[in-house]
């Protein structure tokens, strides 16, 4: 009963998704222009058109950033736990098991070691897609793990982020997970390993307070939205209007806080780039 | 004072507390033997108040945190450090009134302590904008515990906010930066940093304030990753049901005891630290010298190795 065997988890199909839906055309959400499916796919889900960087899957910025077939997994086999018995509108321990269903994910980041070009780096990819992205007690060990693994291995960091901030239903326990993360990276710091932090639409709330803003590098992909206080609670908070561009990541740039706007095509070159300036790896021979 | 800022589930107390005073004031000008009403009355007075005491709600607590006549930073540093210099300012953009920062002896012991500051009546917390700091407020309290640093001082700090503030400049000024930063450098600051969580302990806003050695936090505050308010309009979807989510998210003392958050409780008066700042003042002290006693006694190296693995060791989940 060959086809019957658990070797092929339920999961797999959610490996195909991505924030395309189905279909042969799509809109772009931006410029509204009406697109080819495979063509927005092979410019890597950036909008022809207007440049609009459409939210991607963390297994789809894998296969962006590391070279094919290089990407090892660890922390897969973490669960995540409903130990407050939160119960807002509906169970947390239902939420965690429906978003497990949906993204076929553990949790809302996907960790690992590989390469770039040759080069050996421990990667962290959030997902906007699981649970919004927001950081509760698994996450936060995910990418303290992958820490441990780049200082065991002596390779540099990249943590991508896309998250909404920490997850409510771990309440207080969440919010330690920003000073976890933190803390493990001033080790990182000791070991004169770098640390880029790539921010992805969005990087906001306690993602943006925390690990996302140590970057020896940070990076932003075009027209990502980056802040503490959401716009909503801004808006609320002053009872206006914000300005157009307001904490996108041209706004970051302008005002120090960001060290390049990169566009998804060009990442995977610039970070590799950028590692081995730091770490003193000789430029690639040209082919 | 009480009777008009009492709390709801405080009337009872207050009620007993009015009529005992009654008593004794009519027992003294009269002669008039009360002696066993008044015996009664106590005995009344302090059964209504462990019975409301021993068993706060979430919500209760949230109130208790943010009464109106909670001791705030300044009035602990009036008791606890008499001889204090407030420093000023964050070197780059600004000083932040919501955070105060300066140099003082506490018990003997030379140190740094910071602290939140919230106003006590509308003019005093538009100065100190409702104890919600800015980017510099931030910045100024990093810029002076690595001044305590350089001198060998340990940083004490005191968290009582409703968060870091959710403005337009604040935002532009790198809030996110600012607080991240602060996570960053407190968790390998060569000297002991002991932290006391003393009203509400609001989200990154408060945590930019502790990441200690040690995490007190006294008996009536909370610690929480969002108010229940803002949890209520986004989880529950209903801004009204800020109780139940005050429940939900587990902010007491007691509850982040137990879940390994915090290191200690630091004890309250009967009733609350708003009913007696003295008596308040006077158990945080105590909680803060015996800390730093501790660390003080601990190789610095050794001591941040042991602060960055306390937090490396938090998060509950599952490893199949
Ligand atoms: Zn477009």
């Amino acid at each position: 009963m060959n086809w019957f065997r658990r070797s092929q988890p339920a999961i797999k199909p959610a490996e195909k998704k991505s924030s395309v839906p189905d279909g042969l055309w799509l809109k772009c959400k931006k410029c509204g222009t009406i697109l080819y499916r495979k063509e927005v796919e092979a410019n890597q889900h950036v909008c022809h058109n207007c440049n609009f960087h459409m939210r991607i899957s963390s297994r789809v910025y894998r296969d962006i950033l590391l070279d094919e077939g290089s990407f090892k997994e660890i922390g897969g086999e973490l669960r995540s736990k409903d130990f407050l018995k939160f119960r807002d509108t509906e169970d947390y321990h239902k939420r965690i098991r429906h978003y497990e269903k949906r993204t076929g994910m553990n949790d809302a980041v996907l960790c690992g070691s590989g390469t770039m070009d040759g080069l050996p780096v421990a990667v962290a990819l959030m997902d906007f897609f699981h649970f919004g992205g927001s950081v509760g007690s698994v996450v936060g060990e995910k990418i303290a793990q992958v820490i441990r693994l780049a200082l065991e291995e002596k390779r540099p960091l990249l943590i991508l982020s896309a998250s909404g901030g920490m997850r409510m239903q771990e309440s207080t326990m969440s919010l330690m997970q920003m000073a976890k993360v933190s803390a493990l990276l001033t080790r990182l710091a000791d070991a004169k390993l770098p640390f880029i932090s790539l921010l992805t639409d969005p990087t906001t709330g306690g993602t943006s307070a925390s690990y996302a803003m140590l970057g020896d590098v940070i990076l932003a992909e075009p027209g990502a939205l980056i802040g503490f206080a959401g716009p909503r609670v801004i808006k609320q908070t002053i009872g206006e209007d914000l300005p157009e561009g307001f904490q996108r990541a041209e706004f970051l740039l302008e005002h120090g806080f960001v060290d390049r706007i990169v566009a998804r095509p060009e990442l995977k070159q610039t970070i590799g780039e950028l590692f081995r300036l730091l770490q003193g790896v000789p430029a690639p021979e040209k082919v | 004072m009480a009777i008009q800022t009492a709390l709801d589930f405080e009337q009872p107390i207050v009620e007993i507390e009015r009529k005992l005073g009654e008593m004794r004031a009519l027992s003294d000008g009269t002669g008039l033997k009360a002696d066993g009403e008044i015996a009664r009355l106590e005995k009344k007075l302090e059964q209504v108040r462990e019975q409301t005491f021993s068993k706060l709600s979430g919500w209760q607590t949230v109130q208790l945190a943010r009464h109106p006549r909670r001791p705030y930073t300044l009035d602990y540093i009036e008791r606890l450090m008499p001889d204090f210099v407030e420093l000023h300012g964050d070197r780059a953009y600004g000083d932040d009134h919501s955070i105060v920062a300066g140099l003082g002896r506490i018990g003997g012991v030379h140190a740094a302590l910071i602290g939140h500051q919230k106003g006590r009546d509308t003019k005093d917390n538009i100065y100190r904008n409702f104890g919600m700091p800015q980017p510099e407020g931030y910045r100024k309290a990093l810029r002076v515990m690595q001044t305590a640093e350089r001198f060998g001082l340990p940083v004490i700090t005191l968290v009582d906010t409703p968060g870091a503030f959710p403005g337009l400049g604040a935002e532009a000024r790198g809030q996110a930066e600012a607080i991240a930063r602060n996570l960053f450098e407190m968790a390998r600051l060569k000297v002991p940093v002991v932290s006391v969580v003393i009203g509400e302990g609001g989200s990154g806003g408060a945590l930019a304030l502790a990441v200690a050695d040690r995490v007190l936090m006294l008996r009536h505050a909370i610690y929480s990753v969002i108010s229940p308010e803002g949890c209520a309009s986004i989880l529950f979807r209903d801004a009204s049901r800020a109780q139940d989510a005050a429940e939900a998210l587990k902010l007491t003392a007691g509850s982040l005891s137990e879940l390994g958050i915090i290191d200690a409780i630091v004890d309250e008066p009967l009733g609350g630290a708003h009913r007696d700042w003295d008596g308040a003042a006077s158990s945080l002290e105590k909680a803060v010298l015996s800390a730093l006693e501790e660390l003080l006694g601990q190789d610095p190296q050794e001591r941040v190795a042991a602060r960055i693995a306390k937090f490396e060791r938090m998060g509950i989940f599952d490893a199949d």
